[in-house]
């Protein structure tokens, strides 16, 4: 062989980094955003959680209070599943989006892009308000269904579960489409190409090429979706009602109506901790397939 | 494995008002490795992406062997193809990259082993099974895509500048490497380059595209010694091109005159007018460098000053500047009898009238 020199291979996941700054330099550039991270939010939720156990004396009453009333735990397993819907309904809706994106040539991609960031860009409060006008009694949707004569009387579209997940998927839809695209984008034409001329038909070269090549972009964006979707509040606030309360809604009564905050602190370690367990378990079950590369 | 005939019929594509690709008719040989030469923009990629099935052309057929494939889907057409940054896929090792085909056409699994195997012997590049593309330097991965691209023994190979990549040295030595593979296995080849070293050294034809159009086709000793156009005769090898006037001509010859004193003759056969040129038209000449001799000085129909020398090794380029203000690169062996003027010296040029080559001035 005449070839000299490797290419460097590439390791799944963690790019062995050689900073190029050193730890000092390294250290002086993040100590304002660790200043930042400590008072806002380090402080904050460490004292929550600490009530949770030492508010008023060291006690687990907080926490046996969560497992002896039904009512928690159902509000945590329906979190748990409407989160778990929005992502693969954002999913399923998100991803043909941002192929679009990243396939089509020229201003039509640009269109696309603008439909996806112009939500983005506009406060969650006004896009959920959107949604209750739209799902209303005397809303658009049931005027329509009225006149057209499918229903007679209004339907209860509003403070339903499919209400919440509607809203949410809508919502949370950027954050589903974009980290996918970025990696379709980066995925070079030829590939796919390469896979027809090889033999392989459309369907084929998505499934085996495209598809496991974008693994990546979207592991991010159903983690970011699922995430940003546990913790959702105000969506599920205005839309929901009290028959579909999820975890957030129930945190926010507990600070904000009741003034419990050890109980409040409790609720939100359980659901910071089983987040946390599920992201794990996620990145686990991910890194095990294959094509997960950062390319 | 036996090269298939292909057949460009007047082929067109436009994008827009571009005419990428402009009515171009060339027949391919089975088993002929023939190239598409041509500056960049100039429709190589269009053409071969036609050929291979991403591109539908405007007009035309294209036929391999006695089968129309104009319309057939790329993954039916059965042609190989190497692309220009190899496109192996990245999360596949080099056995899962050349088994994709042979997965594709549902071979057994023993089969597809074997084959593999074969094909990378064939590149040379037994024990790389399991590495991944980006653990190979950029010559390993331009032979994968090779290997993968013969390993279903198609009767076709498209190569769309495959070394374009490569530094020089690399590049030489794939150069013969494909030319040997192409020879061995009889495959017909279909390649694109915009290097005419490249095409000249490796091609049975070469074809000269410009502007979507078919320039010439023709043998490399044929585009080198006989260009048609003067674009030809620019972009193939070394040319000096002189502006000149038709004095008058008889049976055999013309005389042109250059600048105001020179003259130089040349055979009528080699004019590549459709009409000879006129007594009085403007026209222009082309000589390659080796053909003119210098010698020493006295009252010689051409004569110039040497303004340089350049030594090559093997051979020396002399650039002298006739009378009437142009340069001419004058190219000759280095050996101990020839004669070898020195920077300065005022020179006679000879250029045998069969080695001039006469174009239309409107053209170009
Ligand atoms: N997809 C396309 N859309 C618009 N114009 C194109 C496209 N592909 C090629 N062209 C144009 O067609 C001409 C030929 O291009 P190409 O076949 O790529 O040339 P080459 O491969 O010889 O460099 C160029 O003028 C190019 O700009
Ligand atoms: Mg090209």
């Amino acid at each position: 062989m005449p070839e000299s020199s490797l290419a460097q291979p590439r390791i799944h996941g963690s790019p062995s980094s050689a900073g190029r700054y050193g730890t000092m330099t390294s250290l002086v550039l993040v100590s304002p955003l660790i200043l930042l991270l400590g008072i806002a939010f380090a402080y904050p939720v460490g004292r929550l959680l600490w009530n949770s156990v030492f508010a008023p004396e060291p006690t687990l009453a907080h926490y046996t209070r969560i497992v002896a009333e039904p009512l928690y735990l159902v509000v945590l397993w329906r979190t748990f599943q409407i989160a778990f819907i929005v992502t693969v309904l954002a999913f399923l809706f998100g991803y043909p989006v941002a192929y679009a994106m990243a396939r089509i040539p020229g201003r039509r991609a640009m269109l696309i892009a603008a439909c996806v960031l112009v939500p983005l860009w506009t406060s969650i409060l006004v896009r959920t308000y959107a949604w209750i006008v739209l799902l209303q009694r005397n809303g658009i949707v049931n005027t329509v269904l009225q006149e057209t004569g499918l229903t007679e009387t209004p339907l209860q579209l509003l403070y339903t579960q499919g209400a919440v997940i509607l809203a949410m998927t809508h919502v949370l839809l950027p954050f589903m489409v974009l980290p996918i695209y970025s990696t379709l984008r980066n995925i070079p034409d030829d590939l796919a190409k390469a896979a027809r001329n090889l033999g392989a038909g459309a369907p084929q070269a998505f499934i085996r090429i495209t598809l496991p090549l974008s693994l990546p972009g979207a592991a991010a964006g159903t983690l970011i979706t699922f995430i940003l979707a546990l913790g959702f509040y105000i969506t599920p606030a205005l839309v929901g009602g009290p028959r579909t309360l999820m975890m957030s809604t129930l945190i926010a009564q507990q600070t904000t109506e009741l003034l419990d905050w050890p109980f409040a602190g409790a609720l939100s370690a359980v659901l910071l901790t089983s987040t946390l367990l599920l992201a794990a378990l996620y990145r686990r079950a991910l890194s095990f397939s294959k094509g997960f590369s950062n390319g | 494995m036996h090269g298939a005939s292909v057949s460009l019929r007047e082929l067109g594509k436009r994008y827009g008002c571009v005419r990428a690709v402009d009515r171009v008719a060339i027949d391919i040989r089975p088993g002929e490795f023939l190239s598409l030469l041509g500056p960049s923009g100039s429709g190589k990629t269009t053409l071969l992406m036609m050929v291979a099935g991403f591109e539908l052309p405007d007009s035309g057929a294209i036929w391999v062997g006695d089968r129309d494939i104009t319309l057939v889907a790329p993954n039916r057409r059965d042609i190989g193809m190497v692309f220009q940054r190899y496109a192996l896929f990245p999360h596949m090792t080099v056995a899962e990259n050349i088994a994709f085909p042979l997965r594709m056409r549902r071979f057994s699994k023993k089969k597809t082993m074997q084959a593999v195997a074969d094909a990378l012997a064939l590149v040379q590049l037994g024990g790389f099974e399991a590495r991944l593309p980006a653990q190979l330097s950029g010559g390993q991965q331009q032979r994968v895509a090779v290997a993968r691209a013969l390993v279903f023994e198609p009767p076709v190979l498209l190569m769309d500048e495959p070394l374009g990549a490569l530094d020089k040295k690399l590049r030489e030595q794939m150069q013969i490497e494909i030319k040997r593979l192409q020879q061995s296995l009889g495959i017909t080849v279909l390649y694109v380059t915009h290097d005419q070293e490249e095409a000249l050294t490796m091609s049975d034809r070469i074809a000269v595209m410009r502007d979507g159009r078919l320039e010439q086709i023709g043998s490399p000793a044929e585009l080198y010694d006989a260009p048609a156009t003067s674009f030809v005769a620019d972009f193939i090898g070394k040319m000096n091109f002189l502006e000149g006037e038709c004095l008058g001509q008889d049976a055999r010859c013309f005389e042109i005159t250059i600048g105001r004193s020179s003259t130089i003759v040349v055979d009528r056969h080699l004019a590549s007018h459709e009409a000879l040129p006129q007594r009085g038209e403007r026209v222009r000449l082309a000589v390659r460098p080796e053909r003119i001799e210098l010698t020493p000085h006295k009252n010689q129909k051409l004569s110039g000053i040497v303004e340089s020398v350049i030594f090559v090794g093997s051979s020396r380029t002399f650039l002298v500047r006739l009378a009437g203000g142009e340069l001419l690169h004058v190219q000759s062996q280095t050996t101990r009898e020839s004669y070898s003027p020195s920077q300065g010296e005022r020179v006679g040029l000879s250029i045998p009238s069969d080695c001039v080559h006469v174009f239309p001035q409107a053209e170009c």
